[in-house]
C-alpha cells in the first residue's frame, strides 16, 4: 500500500466537475484506491463518494493505493489535485 | 387595490446580468411523488433490469444535451454532463439498489430514492456554500432516472412556444441548455445561488437570471408581466407604466452599449490623426486571455508569472511554466505577450527561511535581485520562456531593474541558456525581445545607457510612484501623499519615453495609471507607444484615443508640465476629461 497527502487547492473544492475528473483518472487504475479525510474513508472511483467527502478548498486527503500500479495511481492523482484539476 | 398590486418587487440573487421584459411562462412539475411498495420474489429481477433501463434513457438524455452544449459552448462546460453520466454509472450506488431490491422486495424507485436521499443528507451535513451545488447536481440526475422510472414527461422548456420568461421552482443545467435566444428571455427560480452551474451557463448563453427568489414560483399564476433585472438581482411583478418604459430605456442603453463595445473590438487604437498606438492587457490568468482579446486587446501587455507560483504547493518546474507558456503563446498567436520573470518577495522562493524576514521588503530581496542570486531558479524561468517561445510571439521583461549591471547579468543568463538549448537541438525564437520594467526613479534617470541594451521599456507607476515620493501605499496615514500626477513622477516618465525613442525603442506603460482615462490624453501626448490596461477598461481607452487628435494631446501635456503642483494637475486632468467625455456617461453606465 502507497500512500500520499495532499491539499485541496482549487477554490471551489471537490465539485462535480473535478470529481469526474477524479473517478475518471482512477478509474483507468487496477489497484483500490481509497480517499480518506477525517474520519471519512471512500471509494476513489465512485463519483457519488467523492461527492460525499466534502472536500472544500484547503481541506487536507490522502489519497491510498493498493495494487499493482499503485505507485503511479498515487503519483497521477496527486498531480490532479496540484494543477486543480485544470480550473483557476 | 389594484395599485397595491402594481410594481412589486421580488429581491433575489443576480445569477447573470441583462434585462429581460416579458410575460411568466411558469414551468409547472410535479413534485415526485414515491410509493413503496412490496415485490414477489419472482418480480425482484424484472424489477432491476427496469431500473437498469431507466438509468440507460437517463444516460442517452444526458449524452444528448452533452453533445449539445459542448457544441455551444466547448468542452469545457460540456465536463458537467460527463460528472452527470458517472453518477448514473457510479457502481457503489448501484450495487446498494440492486442489493436493496433483491433482499427488501421494494421497487426500485424506493430504493433509489432512499440510497439517493441518503447521500444528499451526508452532503447537507457540511457547511460549506458550494456543496449544496453538488446536491443540486446530484438531484438533477436522479430526478430524471424517478421520471423514467415513474413515466412522467416532465414539461420542457422546448414547449414554450412564445417569447416569455421562464419562471420555475428550480430549473437544472440542463434545462438551461435547452432554452433557445429568442423564445426565452431569461429566467427566475426559487433556489439557487450566485455560483451555481445554472447561474455560469446562462451567463456563458447570455440569458437574463435572477434566482433564490423563496416563494415566487408559487405565488404566480403565469401570464404576468415581468421585469427581470439581472444585473441588480430582481423581479418587478406587474409593473405600472412608468415602471416599464425605466427599464425599457435602461435594456436599450445595455444593449446599446453592448453593440458600440463590439464595434471597437475590432478597431485599433488610432488617434484622430492617425498616430497609432498598441493597445494591450495586463493578465495572470490564462483564462483572462479570452476577456483581453474579446474586449478588443491587441495582445498582452504584461503576464504576470507569480501566479504560477501561488497556484502550486511547490516551486513551479520547468515543464509547468511550460505548459503555461505554451498555452499563452498558443491561445494568442498571431498577437504577442509579454512574459514578466518573477516578481515578489525573495522570501518566496529561497529555501532558506532565515532570509525570509525583511523589515523593509519593498526595498528588500526581491524580483530580479533575488532572480540574479538563485541562477537555477532564474533560468528554469528564462529555459521555459525560450522553449515556448517558436511560434515568435513571446518576449520577456525584467522587473525591477535598477541598474545597467542587472539587465547585462539577465542577459548573460539568457544567452547561457540559449547555447543550451541550441546544443540539444531544441527550437526557440532566436529574435526574442527583451524589455525591462521602468519602476525605479534610477531606471528611469538612466533610461538613455539601458535603452542600448533593451528592446523595450514597460513603465510600471505603481511602484515608480511609490519609490519616487517614498510613500509606502498601504500605509493609511500617508496615503494621501501618493499622488500619481506628481510632477516628478510625470517627468520622469517623460524622460524614460523621450530617451527610449532617442535610441529607436519603443516605450508603454503597464501600470494603474494606463487603466486611467483622465491620463490617457496626457500618456498619448507624452509619446506613450503602448498602453497595457486591465482587461476591462481596454474598450474605454480605445474610445478615448479614437476620439482625440495627437497634436492635441502634445498640446495639453506641454500645458501640464508647466504646473508644478500634483492637485492641480489632476483638478486640470479632470477637467479636460469632464469637458470630453463627461456627458457621454463615458462607458460605464
Amino acid at each position: 500500500m502507497i500512500q500520499k497527502k495532499i491539499q485541496v487547492i482549487n477554490r471551489l473544492g471537490l465539485h462535480a466537475r473535478p470529481a469526474a475528473l477524479l473517478v475518471q483518472k482512477a478509474s483507468k487504475f487496477q489497484s483500490e484506491i481509497r480517499l480518506v479525510k477525517d474520519e471519512y474513508e471512500l471509494n476513489a472511483k465512485s463519483i457519488m463518494s467523492v461527492m460525499m467527502l466534502a472536500a472544500e478548498m484547503g481541506s487536507f486527503i490522502t489519497i491510498k493505493a493498493w495494487g499493482e500500479d499503485e505507485v503511479q495511481a498515487v503519483e497521477e492523482l496527486a498531480r490532479l489535485f496540484e494543477e486543480k484539476f485544470g480550473e483557476d | 387595490m389594484k395599485n397595491q398590486k402594481k410594481n412589486r418587487i421580488w429581491l433575489g440573487i443576480s445569477a447573470s446580468p441583462g434585462i429581460a421584459i416579458g410575460r411568466a411562462y411558469r414551468l409547472d412539475r410535479e413534485e415526485i411523488k414515491i410509493r413503496e411498495e412490496n415485490l414477489s420474489s419472482e418480480q425482484v429481477e424484472d424489477e432491476i433490469l427496469r431500473f437498469k433501463k431507466a438509468l440507460n434513457e437517463a444516460k442517452i438524455e444526458i449524452s444528448r444535451l452533452k453533445e449539445n452544449i459542448a457544441k455551444k459552448l466547448g468542452p469545457e462546460h460540456a465536463r458537467l454532463f460527463e460528472a452527470y453520466i458517472l453518477i448514473l454509472e457510479d457502481e457503489f450506488i448501484n450495487q446498494q439498489i440492486f442489493t436493496g431490491i433483491r433482499n427488501e422486495k421494494k421497487n426500485a424507485e424506493f430504493v433509489y430514492n432512499r440510497v439517493i436521499q441518503k447521500t444528499i443528507e451526508t452532503i447537507s451535513l457540511s457547511r460549506d456554500e458550494y456543496l449544496k451545488e453538488r446536491v443540486a447536481d446530484i438531484t438533477a440526475v436522479s430526478n430524471r432516472v424517478l421520471n423514467r422510472l415513474l413515466g412522467i414527461m416532465p414539461q420542457t422548456i422546448e414547449t414554450l412556444k412564445t417569447p416569455g420568461i421562464i419562471v420555475a421552482h428550480s430549473l437544472g443545467p440542463g434545462d438551461v441548455v435547452q432554452m433557445k435566444k429568442g423564445n426565452v428571455l431569461g429566467f427566475v427560480t426559487d433556489i439557487g445561488g450566485k455560483t451555481s452551474h445554472v447561474a455560469l451557463l446562462a451567463k456563458s448563453l447570455g440569458f437574463p437570471a435572477v434566482v433564490g427568489l423563496k416563494n415566487f414560483f408559487s405565488s404566480l399564476k403565469g401570464g404576468e408581466t415581468l421585469i427581470l433585472d439581472g444585473d441588480e438581482g430582481e423581479v418587478i411583478l406587474s409593473p405600472d407604466e412608468t415602471t416599464l418604459k425605466n427599464y425599457e430605456a435602461k435594456r436599450e442603453r445595455l444593449l446599446e452599449r453592448k453593440r458600440s463595445l463590439a464595434e471597437l473590438t475590432s478597431l485599433t487604437a488610432e488617434t484622430k490623426d492617425k498616430k497609432k498606438i498598441e493597445l494591450s492587457a495586463n493578465i495572470e490568468l490564462l483564462s483572462d486571455v479570452d476577456t483581453a482579446l474579446e474586449n478588443g486587446a491587441q495582445g498582452i501587455g504584461l503576464f504576470r508569472t507569480e501566479y504560477l507560483y501561488l497556484a502550486s504547493s511547490n516551486l513551479p518546474d520547468e515543464d509547468e511554466q511550460y505548459q503555461a507558456y505554451s498555452s499563452l503563446a498558443r491561445k494568442l498567436h498571431p498577437q504577442n505577450a509579454i512574459i514578466r520573470t518573477f516578481d515578489m518577495g525573495g522570501d518566496k522562493f529561497a529555501q532558506d527561511a532565515e532570509r525570509a524576514y525583511e523589515a523593509n521588503p519593498f526595498l528588500g530581496w526581491r524580483a530580479i535581485r533575488a532572480c540574479l542570486d538563485l541562477p537555477d531558479f532564474f533560468k528554469t524561468q528564462l529555459r521555459a520562456i525560450l522553449k515556448a517561445s517558436s511560434l515568435g510571439n513571446l518576449s520577456i521583461m525584467l522587473p525591477m531593474i535598477s541598474s545597467l549591471e542587472e539587465l547585462l547579468k539577465s542577459k548573460e543568463f539568457l544567452e547561457e541558456v540559449k547555447t543550451e538549448l541550441r546544443g540539444k537541438k531544441i527550437p526557440f525564437d532566436e529574435n526574442i525581445k527583451i524589455g525591462i520594467m521602468i519602476e525605479i526613479p534610477s531606471a528611469a534617470l538612466e533610461a538613455d545607457s539601458l535603452a542600448k541594451h533593451c528592446d523595450f521599456f514597460s513603465i510600471g507607476t505603481n511602484d515608480l510612484i511609490q519609490y519616487t515620493l517614498a510613500v509606502d501605499r498601504t500605509n493609511e496615514r500617508i496615503a494621501h501623499l501618493y499622488q500619481s500626477f506628481h510632477p516628478s513622477v510625470l517627468k520622469l516618465i517623460k524622460q524614460t519615453v523621450e530617451e527610449g525613442h532617442k535610441n529607436g525603442i519603443w516605450v508603454g506603460m503597464c501600470g494603474e495609471m494606463a487603466t486611467d482615462p483622465r491620463a490617457t490624453s496626457l500618456l498619448v501626448g507624452l509619446g506613450l507607444d503602448e498602453f497595457s490596461t486591465s482587461p476591462l477598461a481596454v474598450p474605454q481607452i480605445k474610445k478615448i484615443i479614437r476620439s482625440i487628435k495627437f497634436e492635441e494631446a502634445r498640446q495639453l501635456t506641454e500645458e501640464v508640465m508647466k504646473l508644478s503642483d500634483s492637485k492641480d494637475i489632476e483638478r486640470f486632468l479632470d477637467e479636460d476629461y469632464q469637458r470630453k467625455f463627461g456627458n457621454e456617461n463615458s462607458i460605464r453606465i
